[in-house]
Parts: C-alpha cells; sequence; structure tokens
C-alpha cells in the first residue's frame, strides 16, 4: 500500500510537465530472472524521459542486481518500481556498465538501496570529466525528469584483466572491465546461469553505434565477443534476445572496418576531417536508425585516432 | 596586449574553480559586447569582414570535444598590407577567447585549421588583426552537440602514453608552389575545469601554450593556444616554400615543457 501510494505522489508530480509516462513503463523478461527495458531509438528528450538505453535488473534469491540505471533520475524510479513490483528481494548492487548519461543518471533512484555501485576503474575519472557538462546539458534535455539526477561514483571498481564475480544468491555474475572499445571505462555482465551477457555499449543493434573510445579498440573488441559461446544477449541499444547479437556484431563490425579503411586512405593522402565527414561511409546510411546524428562523429573521433597510428 | 588577453584568462580560470554555478547554462544575454571591451577595448571592429575572411565549421558540433574550425583569407598578404594576427573567440566556452594567430606577411592566402572544444550553442568569431592595427571580423554559430558527447578526452591515458609525440606532415613539395601542411602534437591539454573526486581538487590545467612554426628560421605561423584547443593540437596551414629547406614547429605548454619536430623539404 504504501509503495502505491509513493507511484502515486511520483506520478502527480511529473503529470504536469512530463504527462505520466510510468503506465507505458515496462520490462520484459530475456530469460528466466533477466529483465529490461529497451530504450527508444531517440536522442534524450524531456517527453522519452531520457529512456532511450537498455537497463533492468537480474533476480538472484538473495538479492537483486541492477544493470545500467536510466537516463534520468525519472526513469530510475520506474526501473525501481519495476523491480519491486516483480520481487521483495533488496537491491545490493547497482552496476553501470559505462559513464555515458542514458546509462547513468538514474544511480541517484537507487540511493535508499544503500547498494554497491559498480563501474570500470576509470568510471570515477570519466564521471569527474564529463559531470558539469553532462549536468548542464541534461537538466536543459530533460527538464523535470532530471530533477533528483545526481552523480554518483562507484563504490567497487573492476580492473582491466581481473574480472570479478558476485553472487546474488545461487547466481553469479561475472563482471569484465575492457581496454578502451567504446568509451574507456566499458563493463560487461555475465549472468552464469543462463550465459546472458548484458554487453553495455559495446554491442548496438539497429541503432547507429557511438565512437566515444577507441575505433580500433573497439574493433577488437567486438571480436572477442563474437567467440563467446552464449544464450542471450542484451545489447546496450537494440533488442535482447539470443538471435540478433550475431548478427549484430558482424553489422558493427563491417560498419566500423568501412569507416577505418577509408578514414586510413584519407589521412595517407593529407586529407582533413572535413572531406572525410563528407564522404565516408555513406552507403552505410541505410543500416542504421538515427544516421545522420552520429556518423559524422564517428568520423571525426575515428580521424583523430587514425592520425597517430 | 596579449600578455593582458592571458592574464584575463587565468582570471576567469580563477573564478571559474571558485563557482562552477557560473558555467551551468547556455547564456541568453550575447556575451559578445563584454568579450569585446575585455579583448579588444574600445577600439573599432568592422563586423561581417566577409571581402577579407573567411570562417568555416560544422553548423553542429559533432563531437564537442573536436570541432574543425578554418579560417582564410581573400586578399593576400603583402609587405604593405597584411593581417598581422588572427584572434579566435567562442562565445560561450568557459575561457572564450581561444587562439592568437601570429601571422607572417610573406604567407600568400592564408588558409589555417585548427580543432576546437565547442560546449553549447556558441558564436565562432575570427577577428583579424592588419599591421595597420585595424580589426575586421567574421563568425559562425555552431550548435552544440546532443547526446553523449563531451568536450573531454576519450581515452587519457592514451593521450598521456604518447604526450609530446610530434607529426608534421605534408605532401611532398614543389619549390615556389603553394602546400599544405599539418603540426600536430600529442597532448591532454587538459582544461584546468575537471574536478578530481578522489583528491577533492580541480585537476590543474595542462595545455600547450604555445606553437612556433619556421622555415629556415623565419617565422611562418605562431600560435598562442588557450585551453578550447583540442587534445591533441592540430594546425593546418598553407605556405609556398621559395627555396629547399627545413620546417620546423617549437612547442611550449603550460607547465613549461618543450617539444620540438622538424622536416627538410
Amino acid at each position: 500500500m504504501k509503495t502505491l501510494s509513493n507511484i502515486l505522489g511520483l506520478c502527480a508530480f511529473v503529470f504536469l510537465s512530463v504527462g505520466c509516462a510510468d503506465e507505458h513503463y515496462s520490462v520484459s523478461e530475456v530469460t528466466t530472472g533477466i529483465f529490461y527495458h529497451q530504450g527508444v531509438d531517440e536522442d534524450a528528450t524531456e517527453s522519452n524521459i531520457g529512456a532511450i538505453a537498455n537497463v533492468g535488473f537480474i533476480i538472484g534469491e538473495k538479492c537483486v542486481a541492477v544493470i545500467d540505471s536510466g537516463g534520468s533520475y525519472l526513469e530510475g524510479r520506474y526501473l525501481r518500481r519495476e523491480i519491486k513490483s516483480h520481487t521483495d528481494l533488496p537491491i545490493c548492487y547497482v552496476i553501470n556498465t559505462h559513464v555515458h548519461p542514458d546509462h547513468i543518471l538514474g544511480n541517484a533512484a537507487f540511493k535508499e538501496d544503500a547498494p554497491e555501485f559498480i563501474g570500470h576503474e576509470k568510471l570515477p575519472a570519466a564521471i569527474a570529466a564529463r559531470q558539469s557538462y553532462f549536468a548542464k546539458t541534461f537538466q536543459q534535455i530533460l527538464g523535470k525528469a532530471y530533477v533528483g539526477t545526481e552523480f554518483i561514483d562507484p563504490s567497487l571498481t573492476v580492473s582491466v584483466g581481473e574480472p570479478i564475480t558476485i553472487d546474488l544468491g545461487n547466481r553469479v555474475l561475472t563482471l569484465t572491465a575492457y581496454s578502451t572499445s567504446h568509451t574507456d571505462n566499458d563493463l560487461t555482465v555475465l549472468d552464469n546461469t543462463t550465459k546472458t551477457l548484458w554487453t553495455g555499449d559495446l554491442l548496438f543493434i539497429k541503432r547507429i553505434p557511438a565512437l566515444d573510445g577507441s575505433i580500433n579498440g573497439w574493433l577488437k573488441t567486438m571480436h572477442q565477443l563474437q567467440t563467446m559461446d552464449l544464450n542471450f544477449v542484451i545489447p546496450g541499444h537494440g533488442k535482447a534476445g539470443s538471435k540478433q547479437w550475431q548478427q549484430g556484431l558482424i553489422d558493427q563490425i563491417r560498419y566500423f572496418t568501412v569507416l577505418r579503411t577509408e578514414i586510413r586512405k584519407i589521412i595517407d593522402n593529407m586529407g582533413t576531417i572535413d572531406e572525410a565527414t563528407e564522404t565516408v561511409g555513406l552507403e552505410e546510411a541505410k543500416n542504421w536508425e538515427l544516421f545522420p546524428l552520429y556518423h559524422r562523429r564517428n568520423i571525426t573521433a575515428s580521424f583523430v585516432e587514425l592520425e597517430w597510428e | 596586449m596579449f600578455s593582458r588577453i592571458f592574464n584575463l584568462l587565468f582570471i576567469s580560470l580563477g573564478l571559474m574553480s571558485f563557482g562552477m554555478t557560473s558555467y551551468a547554462a547556455t547564456p541568453t544575454e550575447p556575451l559578445w559586447p563584454t568579450l569585446k571591451i575585455a579583448y579588444f577595448g574600445d577600439k573599432v571592429i568592422e563586423e561581417d569582414a566577409n571581402d577579407l575572411l573567411v570562417i568555416e565549421a560544422p553548423k553542429r558540433a559533432e563531437d564537442a570535444a573536436i570541432v574543425p574550425i578554418t579560417v582564410k583569407s581573400l586578399v593576400p598578404q603583402s609587405a604593405d598590407k597584411y593581417i598581422k594576427n588572427i584572434h579566435i573567440v567562442i562565445d560561450n566556452n568557459p575561457e572564450p577567447y581561444s587562439a592568437n594567430f601570429h601571422l607572417s606577411p610573406e604567407l600568400g592566402l592564408i588558409d589555417i585549421s585548427t580543432r576546437m572544444r565547442v560546449d553549447q550553442y556558441t558564436f565562432v568569431r575570427a577577428i583579424a588583426e592588419m599591421n595597420d592595427g585595424s580589426l575586421h571580423m567574421v563568425s559562425r554559430f555552431v550548435k552544440a552537440s546532443g547526446g553523449c558527447s563531451a568536450p573531454a578526452g576519450k581515452d587519457a591515458a592514451a593521450a598521456l602514453a604518447r604526450l609530446g609525440k610530434m607529426q608534421i606532415r605534408m605532401r611532398t613539395p614543389t619549390i615556389g608552389e603553394s602546400v599544405q601542411a599539418q603540426v600536430i602534437i600529442s597532448h591532454p591539454n587538459y582544461n584546468g575545469l575537471q574536478f578530481d573526486q578522489a583528491s577533492r581538487r580541480y585537476i590543474p590545467a595542462h595545455y600547450v601554450k604555445k606553437i612556433n612554426i619556421t622555415y629556415n628560421e623565419k617565422p611562418i605561423i605562431s600560435v598562442d593556444a588557450g585551453i578550447s584547443i583540442s587534445e591533441d593540437p592540430s594546425v593546418r596551414f598553407t605556405f609556398t616554400p621559395t627555396e629547399n629547406g627545413i620546417l620546423k614547429a617549437d612547442v611550449v605548454d603550460s607547465q613549461g615543457q618543450t617539444f620540438s619536430q622538424q622536416k627538410e623539404l
């Protein structure tokens, strides 16, 4: 009853500005005890409350792990409500797969659960470097949905080359930190019981991937992921399941390989970033959602990396 | 004048570290009138000097950390009349005064590109200062990038690991013909605005301050750079080698470290 009145209170609070979007906020079960909310293929706005990335949770016999907390405080609240509607077990971990706002801005919604916040060893530095910029920008973008948002550093970090395990009660998760790929602070979560991998943004399905790390590093990591024996995959963006991920990786590898090959040619020929953004990879447009929003940026980011080869 | 400008830089950096809130939202009041007085006093600036200069910048900052900006002149440099300095001002950046390019009268047509951080919706301005002291401005409006791009480095460890590594990149030139060259320095270019949670302190600014480019020891371009310049600062320019010789770039950063690279043409 108490939970219900909390929900009603929250609902009334947000109703004026963003409508009562939580009626439509729901999670689906990927496999036993693993739930996710699929983010929309849009950029963050006040009306989508920043819920553009896949977020969710895994329920063990003792407690629950949240994997990515949402793109706003409000999404974090909704996700927490979904957890509470599926289980009475406590939330003991909140794992952030990387620093991007659509994956971390909901953290504060779980503060009352006093969980262990877990992230890559480089996550604290990445938060420090971006916090003031993200706060300023996302306050404007998300409006009311942002209210309550806090940047929360991990209380436990995972180092590259030293995966850790956590036990949710007869359910052991392996957390692996990667060298610079999508960002310099990517972390994956493997549920050993069901062989389900949460890739964070190491994998985008259908939505154009966004490079904020290293094109060479990410390609290497993608090849590594391809060799894994998995039953289910939850990508950072796009549909979770048992089938899509292999093709998703093939598509993402093809996209970045095209970019790398064409950009290297331009660099070898003393060309400029502007030339590259105008000509590289245009044939890929038909393969991706939101292509115009991130493609040029991927080229820019790749260009300044490949210049140092 | 230039030391005054960079004094202002440090004053505003100081203010910044006292109150991050002062840099919270896109300013609604145009800053330029205030900036103009701060940087150029009561001097007259000819606006929309489109017959003298062109500034190129993307309409939207695709990646807030790397926004290519190009300035070209439409009138060739001559001994009597030449652009002495090009000042770059990015109104809504934490430190708007972003760079000053000192130019040789022998450069011919100016064609310079660099890469800047752009924090939010802003005007980017190039102000040409002629040898007679007159000022002429062109500007472009750049929209901020949306989404997860931030004006922060992508791989701080990689940038630090290759700190000071330099490249001079160019095609094989023909003597007497104009050629494009690029100087890049690997440097994290920390802007001093990043808060380190562990030490509860701001990571001190550490950025490239000066890039001197000479040909056979004669200055071609020299840049006073500020914290708006992207990680791994890059300067691309055209010049005309009139004889065989050595193109050299000397770099000084804000901690007094020096780096140098040369290329024989």
